[in-house]
C-alpha cells in the first residue's frame, strides 16, 4: 500500500505562536495566582487560630514590601481573570438571555458582595490596628 | 495593487517525500477570487499534480477546509483581496494527518461524529397514525444555530485539546450532540450522555475558545460545551438527590 | 461579479426595460414573478436578445430585486440569499437588486428505473439525480429532487437490500475477473505516455459546446454542431495524458475518469435532443417551438454503444390520473 499519512508534530511552543492562544494561557495562569492567595488567606486562618503571636507574624508577611507587591500581583491577576471570565458566561447561558444582561448581572452581583464584604471589614476594624 | 499573487503550498505525495515540502506559484489576481479559484487555476493550467478537496465553492458543504497564513479557513471564503501583497501560505487542516498535498485524513473524526449518536432518538415508539411531532419557531430556534454544522473541521484545527489529546471527542461532535439534546422531538440525552460527559467529552474541554471564532456557520461549538457542561453537571446533583432518598 | 443562481422571484417582464425604472405599481402581481425556472431562463435568453440585459465579467445578467421585502423579512426567510449575494458579490440584497443569470446545476433525466427503482441491467438500483424514474417528466420543478431521492432512495435501499439477502453471493473467481478488467481499463489511461490532451482543456471544451449547442434553446444547427464536437471529444479523450502519476489521492485520475463519463452522457443529451423535434418542457426547439404529442408524447432511451454515438430508441409514457395537458399560469399567461 502506497498510503503513508505524515503526521505533524505539536511543538511545546504550540501557544506562543498565536495571539489568541497566548492571550488563552495568560487567562489560565491567573487561576495559579488566586489560588495562591486562596493559600495566603487560609494560612492567615491558621495562624489567627494559633494565636497573637503567630498573627502578629503573619501582618508583618502581608505588609511586608513582598508581601504587598505578591498582594497587588494576586489583585491584578484576580480582576483579569474575573473580567475574563464575566465577559464568556453569556455563552453558558441559554439562548433567551441578552448578553449585555448576563454580564451586567455579575458585575452588579460583584458589587454588592463587595459593598457587603467592605462594611462587615469597617465595622470590625474599629481601631484595633493602629 | 499587483496583478498577480503568489502561493506558497504544501506538497506530500508518500511516494516522492519522506516528508511535506512547499512549493510556489504564482496566479493571476482577480479582484473577486477566493484562494479556492486561485488553486484551481494553477491544477488547470499549471500544475495537475497539485491535490485538494472542494466541491459547492460556497461555504456549505465543508470540503476545504485549510490552513491559510496559519488560520483555518474554507478554500472558498478566503478571498485573495483580503490578502494583498502577502504571500498566500496554504497548508492542510493543522491536527490531521496529511494524507497527499492538502488532503488530510478525517477517519478519527468520522468516529467522533458516530460516536455522540446525532439522530433523533424517539422519547417513546410512534405510530405514523399518531401523526408528525408539532414543534414550534421557539422550540425551533432553541437548537437552530447547531444545526447550522457542515463538518468542515476548522474548529478542530483551531482547538489545542484536539492536539493536546487526540481521544477528545471535539467541538463539532459535541455541538451537534447538544443539537439534537435541545430538539423537542428528542428523548436521548441518556444514552449520549456516556460519551458526551467522559473524560473524553466535554470535560476536556478548557474554554479556549477558538472553535467559535474560526467557524463559518457561527454554529458556536463554545457555547454548546459549556451548555452541556453545566446541564450535565446538574443531572448529576439530581442523581445524587435522587440516590440518597431511595 | 459571479453570478448566483437563485431559487427566489425573478422579476422579468418582456415588456419593460430591466435598466430603467419600473413603471408602478410594483411590485407587478402576476407578471410570472414566481414563474418556474425553465420559464425565467427562457424569459432570459429572449432580454439577451432584445440586447436587454447588463453585461459584466461573468456574462449578461438581469437584476433580481427583493428590496420591497424589507430587512426583516429578507433576514427572516432568505438569510443565506442575503449572505452569498453580500459575500461573492458584495450586493447586499437589502439595498440593491442582485445580479443573476440562468446557470446548469442539475440533471435532468438519467438512468432509467421503474418505480421501484430498479435499473434495465439485473441487480442495479438507482435512484436521486442520477435516476429517471419519470415522475418529472419533461421538466424537474424545483424542490421535487429532494423529496424524490428520499422516496426512491428508500426504495432503492431496501430493495437492493432484498436482492441481495435473497441471493448467494457471487463466485469470487468471476468477481475477481470483473474487477481486473475493471482495472485494467483505467491502467490504460493511466500508464499511458505521450498524450496530448488535457482533462481542463476537454472539459471546458465539452461545457461550452453543451450550453452553446443543448441550452435554452436549441436548433438542429446548433445540436448537429454539438453532436460533432463531442465525437471529436471522446476520440480526443484516448490521448488524454494524466499529470498526476502518484498511487495516493490521485484527483487529476478521478478528473479523468469523471470527464469520459460526461462526455458519454453529454452525447446522449445532444443525440436525443437532436432527434426530439418538438419542444417539451425544459427542452426548447426555435425550429420546433409547439408540442408534439402525436410523435413525441415519449421518453427518449440512449443505449451505449461503445466508441460510436449512442441509439436513441423511445418507450411509452405511464399516464394514469394526469393527463397532458395545456401549461398555463395565471390568467392563461402560457
Amino acid at each position: 500500500m502506497s498510503r503513508r499519512p505524515y503526521i505533524r508534530e505539536m511543538r511545546r511552543s504550540w501557544w506562543l505562536r498565536r495571539r489568541r492562544t497566548l492571550f488563552y494561557m495568560m487567562r489560565e495562569l491567573t487561576s495559579f495566582f488566586i489560588g495562591l492567595y486562596s493559600a495566603l488567606l487560609a494560612l492567615g486562618l491558621v495562624q489567627l487560630a494559633r494565636g497573637p503571636q503567630a498573627w502578629d507574624s503573619f501582618i508583618a508577611l502581608i505588609t511586608s514590601r513582598g508581601g504587598v507587591i505578591f498582594q497587588l500581583l494576586c489583585f491584578a491577576f484576580a480582576l483579569f481573570h474575573s473580567v475574563t471570565w464575566f465577559a464568556v458566561t453569556p455563552k453558558a447561558v441559554p439562548v433567551s438571555a441578552p448578553a449585555k444582561a448576563v454580564i451586567g448581572a455579575h458585575y452588579a452581583v460583584w458589587a454588592v458582595i463587595s459593598v457587603v464584604i467592605l462594611l462587615l471589614a469597617g465595622r470590625f476594624v474599629d481601631g484595633s490596628i493602629q | 495593487m499587483s496583478d498577480t499573487v503568489l502561493l506558497s503550498i504544501t506538497r506530500y505525495d508518500p511516494e516522492k517525500h519522506s516528508k511535506p515540502v512547499f512549493q510556489s506559484y504564482t496566479v493571476p489576481y482577480h479582484e473577486d477570487w477566493v484562494v479556492l479559484d486561485a488553486l484551481n487555476y494553477i491544477k488547470d493550467n499549471l500544475d495537475g499534480t497539485l491535490t485538494f478537496r472542494w466541491s459547492c465553492h460556497m461555504a456549505v458543504c465543508g470540503s476545504c477546509g485549510m490552513m491559510i497564513n496559519g488560520e483555518p479557513k474554507l478554500l472558498c471564503n478566503a478571498f485573495l483581496r483580503d490578502y494583498q501583497d502577502k504571500t498566500i501560505k496554504v497548508e492542510p487542516l493543522d491536527g490531521f494527518p496529511i494524507e497527499r498535498d492538502l488532503v488530510v485524513v478525517i477517519d478519527s473524526f468520522m468516529g467522533k461524529l458516530a460516536s455522540v449518536k446525532p439522530y433523533l432518538i424517539a422519547k417513546e415508539e410512534r405510530a405514523l397514525s399518531e401523526g408528525e411531532y408539532l414543534q414550534t419557531p421557539a422550540q425551533l430556534a432553541v437548537f437552530k444555530p447547531y444545526t447550522q454544522c457542515i463538518n468542515c473541521l476548522l474548529c478542530y484545527a483551531a482547538c489545542p485539546q484536539t492536539k493536546l489529546n487526540e481521544d477528545f471527542i471535539g467541538p463539532a461532535a459535541l455541538a451537534l450532540a447538544h443539537r439534537y439534546n435541545l430538539d423537542t422531538r428528542d428523548g436521548g440525552k441518556n444514552a449520549r450522555a456516556e460519551t458526551v460527559t467522559s473524560n473524553e467529552g466535554i470535560w476536556e474541554c478548557t474554554f479556549v475558545g477558538a472553535c467559535s471564532k474560526v467557524c463559518p456557520k457561527h454554529v458556536d461549538p463554545a457555547a454548546a460545551i459549556q451548555q452541556t457542561k453545566i446541564s450535565a453537571s446538574v443531572d448529576w446533583f439530581k442523581s445524587l438527590l435522587q440516590g440518597s432518598r431511595s | 461579479m459571479r453570478a448566483v443562481s437563485l431559487l427566489t422571484r425573478m422579476a422579468i417582464d418582456t415588456s419593460r426595460t430591466t435598466i430603467s425604472a419600473p413603471p408602478d405599481p410594483w411590485p407587478r402581481k402576476k407578471a410570472m414573478e414566481l414563474g418556474p425556472r425553465d420559464r425565467l431562463s427562457q424569459a432570459f435568453w429572449h432580454e439577451q436578445k432584445k440586447a436587454r440585459t447588463v453585461k459584466t465579467a461573468y456574462g449578461d445578467v438581469v437584476h433580481l430585486d427583493i428590496r420591497h421585502l424589507g430587512e426583516k423579512k429578507i433576514e427572516e426567510r432568505l438569510p443565506r440569499v442575503r449572505e452569498l449575494a453580500t459575500t461573492y458579490c458584495g450586493v447586499d440584497p437589502v439595498r440593491a437588486p442582485i445580479p443573476v443569470r440562468p446557470v446548469v446545476h442539475y440533471f435532468m433525466g438519467g438512468i432509467h428505473t421503474d418505480i421501484e427503482s430498479a435499473t434495465l441491467v439485473a441487480g442495479l438500483f438507482a435512484c436521486g439525480e442520477c435516476a429517471c424514474v419519470s415522475i418529472n417528466g419533461a421538466n424537474r420543478l424545483g424542490s421535487n429532487s429532494l423529496s424524490e431521492l428520499l422516496v426512491f432512495g428508500a426504495f432503492a435501499g431496501r430493495n437492493a437490500a432484498a436482492l441481495a439477502t435473497s441471493h448467494p453471493l457471487p463466485r469470487e473467481a468471476l468477481a475477481v475477473s470483473l474487477a481486473r478488467a475493471a482495472q485494467a481499463r483505467i491502467r490504460t489511461l493511466f500508464e499511458r505516455e505521450g498524450g496530448e490532451e488535457s482533462t481542463s482543456r476537454l472539459r471546458k471544451l465539452m461545457t461550452h459546446t453543451m450550453e452553446t449547442g443543448a441550452g435554452i434553446y436549441r436548433t438542429r444547427e446548433s445540436l448537429e454542431e454539438t453532436c460533432e464536437l463531442l465525437t471529436q471529444l471522446r476520440d480526443r479523450y484516448d490521448r488524454l495524458q494524466l499529470e498526476d502519476r502518484s498511487n495516493v489521492f490521485n484527483t487529476d485520475l478521478i478528473q479523468a475518469l469523471e470527464l469520459g463519463s460526461m462526455l458519454e452522457v453529454a452525447q446522449a443529451i445532444a443525440h436525443s435532443a437532436l432527434r426530439r423535434e418538438e419542444s417539451r418542457g425544459s427542452h426548447q426547439r426555435l425550429d420546433y417551438p409547439e408540442r408534439d404529442d402525436s410523435n413525441f408524447l415519449k421518453h427518449s432511451l440512449a443505449f451505449y454503444r461503445g466508441t460510436e454515438p449512442p441509439d436513441i430508441d423511445y418507450c411509452d409514457v405511464t399516464i394514469t390520473r394526469s393527463k397532458p395537458g395545456k401549461r398555463v399560469y395565471g390568467d392563461g399567461v402560457p
